[in-house]
């Protein structure tokens, strides 16, 4: 047994190396741990967080696009009625259009025929008081007879 | 390694059993003790201070992990013992442990090793190698492992009338563990329960440092005597009995820790409800 000063100056070494890990060491270090758990707790709810967020805006995205093709679809289903109304009023004016064309070139053809007629009457009439004449230039005096030649000259149609 | 030195095997195991030592009587000093237990205890202050200067709450650095394992390791360790709240007991059982593992590490070193140095050291001073001696084991000096036991011992106690008050304290030591009703069979109890608990408690202190020093004494001798053996059987021998002493180190370390923490926790504990 060697039981000597020793003894006091390794106790005080002992409580120097004690104080001085509790006062340096271990309260830096057990902080440090202590924040890292708040902070992966902290990270760990974020990211949950993050993800119900993510889900809700995914929710949100689709009913979003579901409204907007609704709204895009009704929006064709009305240009299309539009688009079908024009066309069809389209067709109708163009349908007048033809028919007024047409009636006016009937119209435009009567009066020719009419005109033609007329001038063919007159010519008709001179022919025949032409021919009339050269067959009946002795017997026939054109100014007695001049109502008959009319009569015959307004026969013809 | 006795051979070559020309001395004898009794005198080689004397000279590496005796301390470096300055002082008369009960005034003197183990240099060596001193000098190697401080040198590890700054190495393990300063080491470990390294790591919390810079402590991040962030990704730690290799090192700040290691030093965050062995605190987080102590600490789980004082929280499953002790559930009271003393600021101490943690930090105090953290230098336990690894300054112990450190001081019993110097055992894995070498037998010669570093007492050769010294005497290579010591030669231009005029020194007599003979007389040149260095005990490199803190822990295997009663010194050292008393010198922590009874600082342990008068911890509890700090705490026992902290807690208990003196008095309270007092009468537990008459009081327990037996009690009774009647205020005869009380007194007729008091000396058995006095005689009981002075044993208990100067055990504590006692059985702490010897189991300590018990054990680094064995591992040191044993590695002496395997110094002395052919060089053929070194080998093998220092081979498989480093191996073993190193778990046998880090066993007493810890268990220097844990019954510190124990005894602490105890000191904490009230008997009155009993």
């Amino acid at each position: 047994m060697n039981i000597d000063a020793s003894l006091f100056a390794e106790a005080i070494a002992f409580g120097l190396f004690i104080w001085l890990t509790m006062k340096f060491i271990w309260p830096r270090i057990t902080q440090a741990m202590a924040d890292r758990v708040a902070k992966i707790a902290d990270g760990l709810a974020a990211g949950e967080r993050g993800r119900k967020d993510l889900e809700h805006a995914q929710l949100k995205a689709t009913e979003i696009l579901h409204a907007a093709r609704d709204r895009g679809a009704a929006v064709v289903e009305v240009a299309n009625q539009q688009a079908s109304r024009l066309l069809e009023e389209a067709r109708k004016e163009a349908q007048m259009e033809r028919q007024r064309q047409v009636e006016a070139a009937q119209a435009e053809i009567r009066q020719e025929l009419n005109r033609a007629k007329d001038a063919l009457r007159t010519e008709v009439a001179k022919v025949a008081v032409a021919a009339a004449e050269r067959i009946l230039s002795r017997e026939i005096d054109p100014r007695t007879h001049k109502v008959l030649l009319d009569e015959l000259a307004a026969q013809i149609h | 390694m006795s051979q070559d030195t020309g001395i004898t095997a009794n005198q080689y195991i004397h000279h590496h059993l005796t301390y470096w030592t300055v002082g008369h009587g009960f005034w003197s000093l183990h240099l060596d003790t001193l000098l190697v237990s401080l040198t590890l205890g700054f190495v393990f202050f300063f080491s470990f201070w390294m790591a919390a200067r810079k402590a991040t709450s962030g990704v730690p650095g290799k090192w700040q992990n290691m030093v965050e394992t062995l605190v987080g390791f102590v600490d789980t360790q004082v929280k499953e013992t002790f559930h009271g709240r003393n600021k101490l007991i943690a930090p105090l059982a953290l230098t336990i442990f690894v300054w112990v593992w450190l001081m019993n590490f110097m055992d894995m070193l070498p037998v010669d090793l570093l007492p050769r140095l010294a005497q290579w050291i010591g030669m231009p001073f005029g020194a007599n190698p003979e007389h040149v001696y260095l005990k490199v084991v803190p822990t295997n000096d009663l010194n050292m492992t008393f010198a922590m036991s009874i600082s342990v011992f008068l911890l509890t106690l700090f705490f026992s009338f902290k807690v208990k008050g003196i008095r309270g304290y007092v009468k537990e030591l008459f009081t327990h563990p037996f009690g009774a009703k009647n205020i005869f069979a009380r007194m007729a109890l008091a000396l058995p329960n006095l005689i009981l608990n002075a044993v208990e408690t100067l055990a504590k202190p006692v059985s702490l440092s010897l189991r300590l020093f018990g054990n680094m004494f064995a591992g040191e001798l044993l590695f002496i005597l395997i110094a002395l053996l052919p060089w053929w059987a070194q080998w093998p021998l220092s081979f498989l009995w480093t191996g073993f002493h190193l778990l046998i180190i880090t066993i007493q370390a810890f268990l220097f820790m844990m019954l510190t923490i124990v005894y602490l926790s105890m000191a904490h504990e009230s008997h009155d409800s009993h």
